[in-house]
């Protein structure tokens, strides 16, 4: 059987370590400097996959109900990164969290009330971790996106705004630009599956045995769910950015705008 | 007539510090009122609290005798139109800018109307501003505010902005105007408001 689920042992793991070394020589020798991150990342990968594999191992042996839990810290996780992307965007954190939440809650809500996907934690936690990392990298990119292009265009949101416009329409050709950006890499992605790479979570089926077209199905939803899930985080980041950057009377706030004179 | 606007001890916080600090000052309602100062003397932040780009923190701004707070901020700018200092043109045609009334708006702003099918982006900067102002005035306003309206302007393009700017006053408008050329105002307004004198 070519399953290799259950066939790599700690051994194997070690001797992967191998590859590490090569990279942290070639660092060295090419004096590239990066031999400290190259370790700090190693470990890293290595102690967070080390406790996620347990907690997911106690979670899926009769403890599902630790689920949401699960999902959760996830979300926050996600919240901290973002939003401290986003900090020059007030209550960037908020923004983060609520889009990363909405897709989320949105997507996975779909897939388990249609029965795409059983509502089991071996389903939800993966699934749920997928689109809560790419969520967030919408919603980061939504916020600094907007904040940089209506600070630099303060002239043209202002005079729209002076003909009488509503924050919202002053902003609108700058929202969509930056929801577009925030969903392209998914688009593209989707573009290019099985041409460029064959993504994880197909590669994960495959080395773990299962026949290509059933991968492929999986491959399919999981695309599926990453671009509506972006679509919802994009959304959700772009209106609230906005909400957050004018005030209540359709006014820049005032850290986008400097004026002197 | 009586006073459109009232500044009543308006201050402006900066980033270190206030920008106007206890302003108090009367703008008319009839002709043109020219406001002068040094550059930094916080003209164009005063300018701004007239249609509510920006609040002061501290005291008030009246429009017709009512703090300017107290109208709806989209019908208030409606009511009282800015144009800025350089001309701001979105994309599409000067027709899809101005509006329906596009012939008759550029005959007024002194613009061929053979413009109107012409892409914004492609005018050059006395006939953006122009263009601006026919914008502005598609609005049917009572009230227009103008920022250094001729500073990004040749001699030959400022002149006639000049006698545009002056005209719209004599219709009936009420043309509030920041300028840092004394010329300017004396030449052209009916009165002066002089900002940050020592």
């Amino acid at each position: 059987m070519n399953d290799l689920s259950g066939r790599i042992s700690w051994a194997d793991v070690g001797l992967a370590l191998l590859l590490v070394g090569v990279s942290m020589v070639i660092s060295r020798t090419r004096r590239t400097g990066l031999e400290r991150d190259i370790a700090v990342a190693t470990f890293r990968s290595f102690t967070q996959l080390l406790a996620i594999g347990f907690v997911l191992d106690y979670v899926f042996d009769g403890n599902a109900a630790l689920t949401p839990v699960v999902l959760l810290v996830m979300i926050g996780t996600a919240t901290v990164t973002s939003g401290g992307r986003g900090k020059r965007v007030p209550g960037a954190y908020w923004i983060a969290a609520t889009s990363v939440s909405a897709a989320a809650g949105g997507t996975l809500g779909v897939l388990l009330v249609l029965g795409i996907v059983p509502a089991v934690p071996r389903a939800a936690i993966p699934l749920g971790s997928m689109i809560i990392s790419n969520a967030m990298n919408t919603a980061s990119l939504v916020m600094s996106r907007l904040r940089d292009d209506l600070g630099a265009h303060r002239r043209e949101v202002e005079a729209h705004l002076s003909l009488g416009e509503t924050s919202t329409e002053a902003a609108a050709s700058w929202h969509r630009t930056a929801v577009r950006n925030g969903m392209l890499p998914i688009i593209d992605q989707t573009k290019v599956v099985g041409l460029v790479a064959l993504p994880g979570a197909m590669t994960g089926m495959l080395l773990a045995g299962a026949s290509p077209s059933s991968a492929i199905r999986l491959q399919m939803v999981v695309m599926y769910m990453l671009l509506g899930g972006n679509a919802f985080a994009g959304l959700v980041a772009g209106r609230l950015t906005i909400s957050r950057l004018f005030t209540a009377d359709h006014q820049l706030i005032r850290s986008l705008r400097r004026v002197a004179g | 007539m009586g006073d459109r606007f009232e500044y009543r001890n308006v201050r402006v916080d900066g980033d270190a510090a206030p920008i106007i600090e206890g302003f108090s000052a009367r703008i008319p309602a009839d002709g043109l009122t020219a406001m002068v100062g040094p550059s930094g003397a916080g003209k164009t932040t005063l300018l701004r609290l007239l249609n509510r780009l920006d609040d002061p923190d501290a005291g008030d701004v009246l429009l017709d005798g009512r703090d300017v707070r107290s109208y709806d901020v989209l019908d208030l700018r409606r009511r009282v139109q800015y144009v800025g200092q350089v001309p701001v043109t979105f994309p599409g045609t000067v027709a899809a800018q101005v509006g329906p009334d596009v012939d008759a708006l550029l005959a007024r702003v002194g613009l061929p109307a053979a413009l109107a099918d012409r892409e914004a982006d492609r005018l050059s900067v006395g006939e953006a501003q122009r263009m601006c102002l026919a914008r502005a005035l598609a609005r049917r306003p009572e009230c227009l505010l103008l920022d250094e309206p001729t500073s990004a302007l040749d001699t030959a393009s400022k002149a006639g902005i000049e006698a545009l700017v002056r005209k719209l006053a004599d219709d009936g408008l009420t043309v509030v105007m920041v300028t840092h050329d004394p010329r300017q105002a004396s030449d052209l307004a009916d009165r002066t408001l002089t900002v940050g004198a020592p």
